[in-house]
C-alpha cells in the first residue's frame, strides 16, 4: 500500500510539498477543534467552565461527568442516564446492519449473475430509493407500522432502517459483483452447486471489502440517524441520539455542559470504533472495480 | 456409434439469431474443435452442450440420451473456462473437489482422487496454494485438473489456452492431446486459433455468423474447404486465392492466369469435378496453399502435376524453417513457401512450380468450391 503510494505520486518541489503539508495541518486542526473542545470540557468541573476559556485543559481532571452521563443524568423523566439507550441502539443497529447487508448482497447477486428480464429498471427503482428524502416516507411508514403491528418497537426501527438501507447495499454489492467474473458462477454450476450455495460458498468468501464498506456506512446511518428514531420509537425503545437530545435540550434545571459533552462522545463512540478498526478496508472498497487492475 | 450429436440446434437472444441450424455429431473418444472467428457462435454452442445455455430449437443428446432440459451438472460433463474460473476464495485442492462436495462424494475418497489426478497433472506441490498464487500454466492445469477429478463423459473446453504466452499453450497442447490418448475421453474444444485445431482436432467445425461452414477431418478441411471462407481461415500463412479464368484447350480443362503484360499462364487441372466442368469459360478462383508453390530446381519430379510459372518476387520473409515469397500471381499478392536454402531475393523474376493436384476452385459467386 505504501509502496504504491510513493509510486503513484506526483513528485514535486520542497516549496510545493511545504504548502500542502502546511494546508493539511490547518485543516487538520480545524476539523479536531471540536472534538477537543468536547474532550476537554466533559473533564471539568462545571464551575470551571462557566468561568470562561473553553480551549483551556482542566484544572482539575474528574470523570464525574462521564459517569453522571452514562447512568445518573435526567432524561426525559427518569434519571437513567444514556446507558438504557446505548443498549436500544446496538439492539436496532446490529441486526439491522446485518440483514440489510445480507439482502443487499443477495439483491447485488441477483442483478447481476441471474439476470432477468427488466432487471436495470429494478435497479434503477431501488437507486432511485438512495435518493428519497427521510421526512416523505415518515406518515406511509407510519401507517405501515401500525398495519403491521410493531409500531414503537425496536423491531419496527430496525425494518425502517433495513428498508431506508436496501438502495445503498444494493447498490453497493451490484457494482462489486458486475466486476465478479460470471463464468466463477458457471464453473460453480457445473460443479451442482445451487443459487444459495454459489452465493455463500463463492461470492460471500470474496465480498470482504464491499462488506466491509457496507457495515461501516449502515452502521453509521443507522447509529447516528434521529429523525426515525424520534418519529417511531417509544420510550422503552428511544435510540442513543434521541437520548441525547432529550438530555442536552431539556429546558429544566441547570445546563449541566460537561455531562451533555461527555453524552455526546458516548454517542459518537461505537461510530468511531467501527471507523478505526475497518476504516482502511473503507477507500479501498469503495474503489474496487473503479480501477483496472 | 455417435456419442455426442448436435441436431438443428438453433439459439436465439431477443431477435438476434446466434446458431443457425447446426447439425454434428462426434464419436466417442473423438475430439471435435469448433473454430471460428469471434462472434460466430462457437462459444455459445459449446455452452448449450454444456446447459449453461438454453436451446431455442433442435437437440443435443450425450451417450443417446437427450440432455435439452438437464441442468448442467446433471449432464456428466466437465468444463475449463477461459479464464480458468478457480474460486479465489478456495485452495488448489478445495478448487479440485468442491464438484465432488457438492455431489456428496465422501471425504476420504475426494481427497484419493485429488491425489491422484494431482498427480498426473503434477501439481502436488501447489494443492495448499490460493489460485492468486499460481502462475498462468498453473492456473491452466489446476482448471484442468478440476475437469478430470470429475471423470466425466465429455470434457468441454472453451478457449483453454489463448491467455498462456506462445511457448506455454504449445507444452499446454500437448498436453492436453496427451491426456486425451490416455483417457480416451471424448472433448469438444473451441478456439479461434485454426493451428490449434488442426493439432488437436479429430473433427473440426468450422463456424462463421452462426452457420456451419464445414464439418470434416482436419486433412478434409484443410485440404478440400467447402467455401473461401473455410480456405481463408484454416491455414497459415492462408491460402493463395487467385482469380483466373477457366478454359478448355486441347480437350483439358487449364486454369488461365492472367499476367501484367496481359498475356495468361495456362495450368491444367488434375481430376476435376462435374460442377468444375460445368463451369468452363467462366471465371473462377484458384485456391492454392503456400507449400504448393515452390521454386524447386527439378519441377515436376516427383508427381506429374507440377507445372512451371514465373513471377515477380516481391519480398522474401525467411522465418528460420522455411522461408515464405511474396510474388505476384494473376495480378493479386500470393505466398510461396519456399525452402530455407532458397535463393530466391526480393525484385527478382524467378521460376516456380505449382503443385496442381492439390489446386481447388471456387466459383466467385457463390463462393463455394466447384
Amino acid at each position: 500500500m505504501a509502496a504504491s503510494a510513493i509510486e503513484t505520486a506526483v513528485r514535486t518541489g520542497r516549496l510545493t510539498r511545504a504548502l500542502i503539508y502546511a494546508a493539511l495541518l490547518v485543516f487538520a486542526v480545524y476539523y479536531l477543534l471540536p472534538l477537543f473542545v468536547m474532550m476537554v470540557n466533559s473533564l471539568k468541573e462545571l464551575d470551571e467552565i462557566r468561568g470562561g476559556n473553553m480551549l483551556a485543559l482542566p484544572e482539575i481532571v474528574t470523570i464525574a461527568p462521564w459517569i453522571k452521563a452514562w447512568n445518573q443524568a435526567q432524561i426525559g423523566v427518569q434519571p437513567t442516564g444514556l446507558a438504557p439507550y446505548f443498549l436500544n441502539s446496538i439492539k436496532m443497529v446490529v441486526p439491522a446492519v446485518i440483514i440489510s447487508t445480507l439482502l443487499g448482497a443477495l439483491n447485488g447477486y441477483v442483478l447481476t449473475k441471474w439476470r432477468f428480464r427488466g432487471d436495470t429498471l429494478v435497479f434503477a427503482l431501488m437507486l432511485f430509493a438512495c435518493f428519497i428524502p427521510f421526512q416523505i416516507v415518515l406518515i406511509p411508514m407510519a401507517r405501515v407500522l401500525g398495519f403491521l403491528g410493531i409500531a414503537g418497537t425496536t423491531w419496527g426501527l430496525v425494518l425502517v432502517h433495513v428498508v431506508y438501507g436496501l438502495g445503498f447495499t444494493t447498490l453497493f454489492f451490484r457494482n462489486y459483483y458486475a466486476a465478479f467474473p460470471t463464468e466463477l458462477v458457471k464453473a460453480a454450476q457445473i460443479d451442482g452447486a445451487n443459487f444459495l450455495r454459489i452465493f455463500y460458498r463463492i461470492l460471500l468468501p470474496s465480498s470482504g471489502p464491499i462488506i466491509v464498506v457496507t457495515v461501516i456506512w449502515q452502521f453509521t446511518n443507522v447509529w447516528n440517524d434521529f429523525l426515525f428514531g424520534a418519529s417511531f420509537a417509544d420510550f422503552d425503545s428511544q435510540p442513543m441520539t434521541v437520548a441525547l437530545n432529550n438530555l442536552v435540550s431539556s429546558s429544566t434545571g441547570v445546563k449541566e455542559y460537561n455531562v451533555h459533552f461527555a453524552g455526546a462522545i458516548l454517542a459518537a463512540i461505537p461510530t468511531l470504533l467501527v471507523y478505526i478498526v475497518a476504516g482502511r478496508y473503507f477507500v479501498r472498497g469503495l474503489m474496487a472495480g473503479a480501477v483496472k487492475g | 456409434m455417435s456419442f455426442l450429436v448436435v441436431s438443428g440446434l438453433e439459439k436465439r437472444f431477443g431477435p438476434v439469431e446466434v446458431l443457425k441450424g447446426i447439425d454434428i455429431s462426434v464419436p466417442q473418444g473423438g475430439f471435435l474443435v469448433l473454430v471460428g472467428p469471434s462472434g460466430c457462435g462457437k462459444s455459445t454452442l459449446l455452452n448449450t452442450i454444456a446447459g449453461l445455455e438454453t436451446v431455442s430449437a433442435g437437440e443435443i443428446l450425450i451417450d443417446g440420451a437427450r440432455v435439452n432440459e438437464l441442468h448442467p451438472s446433471k449432464r456428466d460433463i466437465a468444463m475449463v473456462f477461459q479464464s480458468y474460473a478457480l474460486y479465489p476464495n478456495m485452495n488448489v485442492a478445495k478448487n479440485m473437489s468442491f464438484g465432488m462436495e457438492m455431489r456428496g462424494v465422501p471425504r476420504a475418497e475426494r481427497k484419493e482422487t485429488v491425489a491422484r489426478v494431482a498427480n498426473m497433472l503434477q501439481i502436488e506441490d501447489l494443492l495448499d496454494r490460493k489460485p492468486g498464487q499460481l502462475s498462468g500454466g498453473q492456473r491452466q492445469r489446476v482448471a484442468m485438473g478440476r475437469a478430470l477429478v470429475r471423470d466425466p463423459k465429455i470434457f468441454l473446453f472453451d478457449e483453454p489456452l489463448s491467455n498462456l504466452d506462445a511457448k506455454l499453450r504449445v507444452e499446454m497442447r500437448t498436453e492436453i492431446q496427451k491426456l486425451h490418448q490416455r483417457l480416451g475421453t471424448t472433448i469438444v474444444y473451441v478456439t479461434h486459433d485454426q493451428i490449434e485445431a488442426m493439432t488437436l482436432a479429430t473433427v473440426i467445425a468450422v463456424l462463421k455468423g452462426g452457420v456451419l461452414q464445414q464439418v470434416g477431418s482436419p486433412a478434409e478441411i484443410y485440404n478440400m474447404p467447402n467455401n473461401i471462407f473455410v480456405a481463408d481461415f484454416m491455414g497459415s500463412p492462408s491460402m493463395n486465392l487467385v482469380p483466373a479464368r477457366l478454359d478448355r484447350a486441347d480437350g483439358a480443362l487449364v486454369v488461365s492466369l492472367k499476367r501484367a503484360d496481359g498475356s495468361t499462364t495456362a495450368l491444367p487441372l488434375h481430376r476435376p469435378s462435374d460442377a468444375a466442368r460445368a463451369h468452363v469459360g467462366r471465371d473462377v478462383i484458384l485456391g492454392l496453399r503456400p507449400e504448393n508453390i515452390d521454386d524447386a530446381p527439378e519441377p515436376g519430379a516427383t508427381s506429374g502435376y507440377h507445372h512451371p510459372l514465373e513471377a515477380h518476387v516481391e519480398v522474401t520473409q525467411p522465418t528460420g524453417a522455411d522461408t515464405l515469397a511474396m510474388i505476384r500471381l494473376g495480378g493479386r499478392e500470393a505466398v510461396a513457401r519456399l525452402r530455407a536454402e532458397t535463393g530466391a531475393r526480393a525484385g527478382e523474376r524467378r521460376r516456380f512450380t505449382v503443385d496442381m493436384s492439390k489446386a481447388v476452385l471456387f466459383d466467385p459467386e457463390t463462393e463455394e468450391r466447384l
